[in-house]
């Protein structure tokens, strides 16, 4: 929060494919389409955004936004197994000045777990059943280091150490069934970090988690990357989560960025209609009001049929404020509105500040 | 009666005819004991002991929220209150009969009453089953022919529901997750019940759906004067539906109060924790000079409870009576029930005992939301000791030692 000069960069302004990166990590257009038997599922559809070492993205959305696609589009898992042929992917991501999506998988491969990893929701499936948790740390390590067995072993104890796990000495031989959620979700944290990754990708990393756990995690979360600087993706749909965490957000609809920007923005001056509903449709433990909360009407778009215009048109309460019917022909491009704050929406600036001061900041 | 009256007055319940003040479910010392079977002779070897001894009562017209961590018993003790599971100790009272140990027969004619609404919307409809069976089913099976027919009852409780009465001959796998739950809740309905059992109504669904059925369900308590059990994990969600809520924590209730007084000034330390677990959707509070008591360390085993408070090994007020003494569920302020030694913000319970145990100076954290700056481990209570020191001082005083 500190500079936010530097957020607006690391945020995004619009650069030409091919282009050298200007941001540590940067996607550009990045499209994960499927095709199905019922007809080509856009997961993400044309999506870009910055990230800068030592800064925190939160990428949040409903199920079937595409938050989860895009993670796993960057770590180059898509192209695993039989689903790999089954994929079309474009655009470009830029990690450390490499580009991944044209990468060979073996290119890939070798950054994987060493300059990017992973943290998964649900450690229990993470985490192979069959192996002591200090041998999957330790075949991460030696995967990318020439070390032998026994210093691997000792960074693994170390790193058990490091995100809080008692008794490392003891744990690094036990199983992933004898550790608890929360020590589960610890050890996968020492496992995506055991190379000191610069780019960290946390998908939904506490939402299988009690919220005192879950606070436990999220503060290590902090804690390791103040400590080793790196950037950090977080994807939840958890706003609260977010809010404690992030940097900046990016939220996610139908397969494409609809609002994005530094956190106090997103909160304090959210200017996409779903944002709003995102924010009024959540009880808040901080506050007095308890009446009707505002859901969002209707359903979330399906992949396969998203709605032509803007993919929110058919929930959004002021999609026929814009004149001529745009909403429902046209597809919003993102544009800023201020401050390294973008936003995809064809409402005017005058109506949206009107709409947001008027009918919407009064009742959150 | 004049001297429940009085009572009732002084402890600013809802004013109500001493008849209906009678509450709808009675339970007192509920237990339910899983046994643990080993070796060829299956003999026990131990119990998980899910719910250990538990009472409350639901108010007519309430909605009773419950909350806990995974694993403390709470939906166990939903299972219990609508007899899917048998308990192996104490008593259920429904409206005044006992209901601890009918058959399944015997529990027939009651589950008209008594209705469910389950977590998952995927796995409790049958995925063979048309919409319109789904939800007919209960009239089905009490042998009950509602006034104009089965078909036209299940659509009109389809259109309850906000869903279309054309869905009758879908199949599940044609909804979304919030419209299964809405189906959830029309089967639930069905039988016009005067409890509904909610358990975990909301949380596999997603924010903008999550408000839909959360809605949904506060009109249709105010249309057919419902009263709810809702068991959640969600502490948000609990306190925007509910009126009353009680606490778990290892198959105990650990404070029920009314949903006000509990969120503005939390008795037991273990709700004052979970509390402030909560992430807030409010960036500011980042820098605010807030704190947040981070537990260490997880829920311990059901199948061997701590002695005593059986939250003592991670909290960090303990003392030695709490690890002797089990505390009971007695009434400090009026509609605040609390199970602690030293609860918060009140006179202290064993002010006598003041030595802290060697554990809870390590028990819990006093993290300054702007946990930032310090890279240190994880590992070392920051300001522990700074709440340790709490109940040696006046006990009054502990709430502004901790709120500095």
């Amino acid at each position: 929060m500190t500079d936010l000069s530097k957020t607006g960069a690391a945020v995004g302004e619009p650069v030409r494919a091919g282009e050298p990166p200007r941001a540590f990590l940067e996607v550009r257009d990045l499209k994960v389409h499927f095709p199905t038997d019922d007809g080509l599922v856009k997961s993400v559809d044309g999506l870009s955004f910055q990230l800068e070492k030592g800064r925190t993205l939160g990428i949040v959305g409903e199920s079937g936004s595409g938050k989860s696609v895009t993670s796993l589009a960057v770590m180059g898992l898509h192209r695993l197994g039989s689903r790999g042929k089954n994929v079309q992917m474009s655009g470009e991501i830029w990690l450390d000045g490499k580009e991944l999506v044209s990468a060979s998988p073996d290119e890939v491969r070798r950054m994987r777990g060493r300059q990017m990893a992973m943290i998964f929701q649900d450690p229990l499936s993470a985490m192979h059943p069959y192996y002591t948790v200090g041998n999957q740390i330790v075949e991460a390590y030696r995967v990318h280091n020439k070390v032998d067995k026994k210093t691997a072993r000792r960074r693994a104890v170390e790193l058990l150490d490091r995100v809080g796990i008692p008794e490392p000495n003891k744990r690094v031989d036990m199983y992933p069934h004898e550790f608890s959620g929360g020590m589960r979700q610890r050890a996968m944290i020492a496992m995506a970090l055991v190379n000191n990754p610069e780019l960290l990708i946390a998908d939904e990393p506490t939402t299988a988690l009690d919220v005192t756990v879950q606070a436990q995690i999220l503060d290590l979360i902090r804690d390791l990357q103040k400590e080793f600087g790196s950037a950090v993706v977080i994807i939840t749909h958890d706003l609260g989560v977010v809010a404690e965490i992030a940097d900046d957000i990016l939220v996610m609809y139908g397969g494409r960025c609809v609002e994005r920007g530094p956190v106090d923005k997103i909160f304090y001056e959210p200017s996409h209609p779903y944002t709003w509903g995102l924010l009024g449709s959540m009880p808040r433990i901080d506050r007095a009001q308890t009446d009707r909360l505002i859901p969002v009407k209707g359903q979330p778009p399906s992949l396969i049929n998203v709605p032509t215009g803007c993919a929110f048109n058919p929930r959004c309460p002021y999609a026929d404020v814009p004149k001529g019917g745009i909403t429902r022909t046209e597809r919003p491009e993102l544009h800023e509105v201020g401050g390294g704050h973008f936003t995809a929406c064809h409402l005017s600036q005058e109506d949206r500040t009107r709409i947001w001061t008027e009918e919407i900041a009064p009742k959150l | 009666m004049s001297e429940t009256e009085t009572g009732a007055a002084a402890a600013a319940v809802k004013a109500a005819p001493a008849d209906d003040e009678k509450p709808l479910l009675k339970v007192e010392g509920l237990v339910k004991h899983f046994p643990i079977k080993k070796g060829l002779l299956q003999r026990q070897v131990g119990a998980v002991k899910a719910v250990d001894g538990i009472d409350f009562e639901v108010r007519r017209g309430e909605t009773l929220g419950v909350v806990g961590e995974s694993g403390c018993g709470k939906s166990t003790m939903g299972r219990l209150i609508t007899r899917l599971l048998e308990p192996s100790g104490g008593r259920i009272e429904f409206d005044g009969t006992d209901i601890t140990h009918l058959g399944v027969g015997g529990m027939r004619p009651l589950r008209r009453d008594v209705q469910m609404i389950f977590q998952d919307p995927y796995g409790s409809l049958n995925p063979r089953h048309t919409i319109g069976s789904i939800v007919s089913a209960p009239f089905r099976l009490q042998g009950v022919e509602p006034e104009g027919g089965v078909k036209k009852e299940v659509q009109r409780l389809l259109e309850l529901v906000g869903l279309s009465p054309e869905h009758f001959n879908r199949y599940p796998h044609e909804f979304s997750g919030g419209q299964r739950q809405r189906i959830g809740i029309a089967r639930a309905l069905a039988l016009k019940p005067r409890m509904v059992v909610a358990d975990e109504p909301v949380s596999a669904l997603d924010v903008s759906i999550q408000a839909q059925v959360v809605n949904l369900m506060d009109d249709l308590q105010d249309e057919l004067g419902l009263t709810y059990v809702i068991i959640a994990h969600d502490l948000s969600v609990v306190r925007h539906v509910s009126d009353r809520i009680a606490v778990m924590y290892l198959g105990k209730i650990v404070e029920l109060a009314d949903r006000d007084s509990l969120y503005a000034s939390p008795m037991h330390p273990y709700t004052k924790a979970l509390m402030s677990a909560v992430p807030i959707p409010d960036p500011k509070r980042r820098t605010q000079k807030s704190e947040r008591i981070l537990l260490r360390g997880d829920v311990p085993s059901p199948i061997a409870p701590p002695s005593g408070c059986r939250f003592h090994t991670r909290c960090w007020k303990a003392t030695e009576v709490c690890r002797t003494t089990e505390p009971p569920l007695a009434e400090l302020r009026p509609g605040q029930r609390v199970a602690c030694h030293h609860p918060e913000d009140f006179a202290d319970q064993q002010p006598q005992d003041t030595v802290l145990l060697s554990v809870a100076k390590e028990a819990a954290e006093l993290v300054p939301d702007e946990v930032s700056g310090k890279p240190g481990k994880p590992g070392k209570p920051a300001a522990a000791g700074k709440a340790a020191k709490a109940p040696e001082e006046t006990p009054a005083k502990s709430s502004t030692d901790e709120s500095q």
